[in-house]
């Protein structure tokens, strides 16, 4: 067994497929129709055979509670991995993203968090 | 001061002395951010819940002050209450040296 997907729920498709290929850098990987929705997937350009990012509607009722109740206390949904937290920090600025946390020195990792605009905080991680 | 027993109490305890630490070094905090710099900069391994208490505590003694910003809630330090300990025990200033 193996992962291929982890998901991440966003209240946009569209809007979250714009976030995390022109801003993140991800690259869209599968885009069909599903119902109303659509199956939706991005991957690393490092790793384009790589796990797969699924952008999920957030319609369930539990969702929206759930994403505003971490959201309030500033805690991540999910963690990306990436070279220089301080450097994706200042690109990822210069975009207009914004963060909660800011690059932060933890001892064998430094981490940031960021809101991807569709309702989750991501955290960004390098380990040292 | 009516103030005083929350003010000591709330310097009392270790975790939270920490936790004022940290919000010097760099003011501004979600509780995530606090609950990682105690755990990975600390080796302390209070739950989430035990780590928002005691900001309940800070924040009733007036030393931490919380903001919301859109959808997320930041702590910011407040040290003027700590300027009631020494009106009560005033620090005497050292001597000039005499030139």
């Amino acid at each position: 067994m193996r992962i291929n997907i982890t998901s991440v729920l966003v209240d946009d498709q569209a809007k979250a497929l714009a976030f995390y290929t022109e801003k993140l850098g991800f690259i869209k990987k599968t885009d069909v129709p599903a119902g109303a929705a659509r199956w939706l997937t991005v991957v690393s350009p490092a790793d384009p055979e790589g796990v797969e990012l699924l952008l999920e509607p957030d319609g369930h009722p539990a969702a929206g509670p759930f994403k505003s109740a971490l959201a309030a206390d500033g805690i991540p949904f999910t963690q990306f991995a990436v070279d220089d937290v301080h450097a994706e920090v200042e690109r990822l600025k210069g975009l207009g993203v914004e963060f909660t946390q800011e690059a932060t020195d933890l001892g064998p990792v430094v981490t940031a968090v960021l809101d991807d605009t569709c309702g989750n905080l991501i955290q960004i991680a390098a380990m040292k | 001061m009516a103030a005083d027993p929350d003010l000591y109490r709330a310097l009392g305890d270790a975790t939270r002395r920490i936790i004022l630490d940290e919000l010097a070094d760099s003011d501004g905090q979600t509780l995530f951010e606090i609950c990682g710099r105690l755990s990975m900069k600390h080796g302390l391994a209070s739950s989430r819940q035990a780590i928002s208490q005691h900001l309940a505590v800070l924040e009733q003694a007036g030393l931490v002050r919380t903001r919301r910003q859109g959808r997320y809630k930041f702590h910011h330090i407040d040290t003027s209450p700590l300027r009631s300990i020494v009106e009560r025990w005033p620090i005497e200033q050292p001597e000039e040296p005499s030139p």
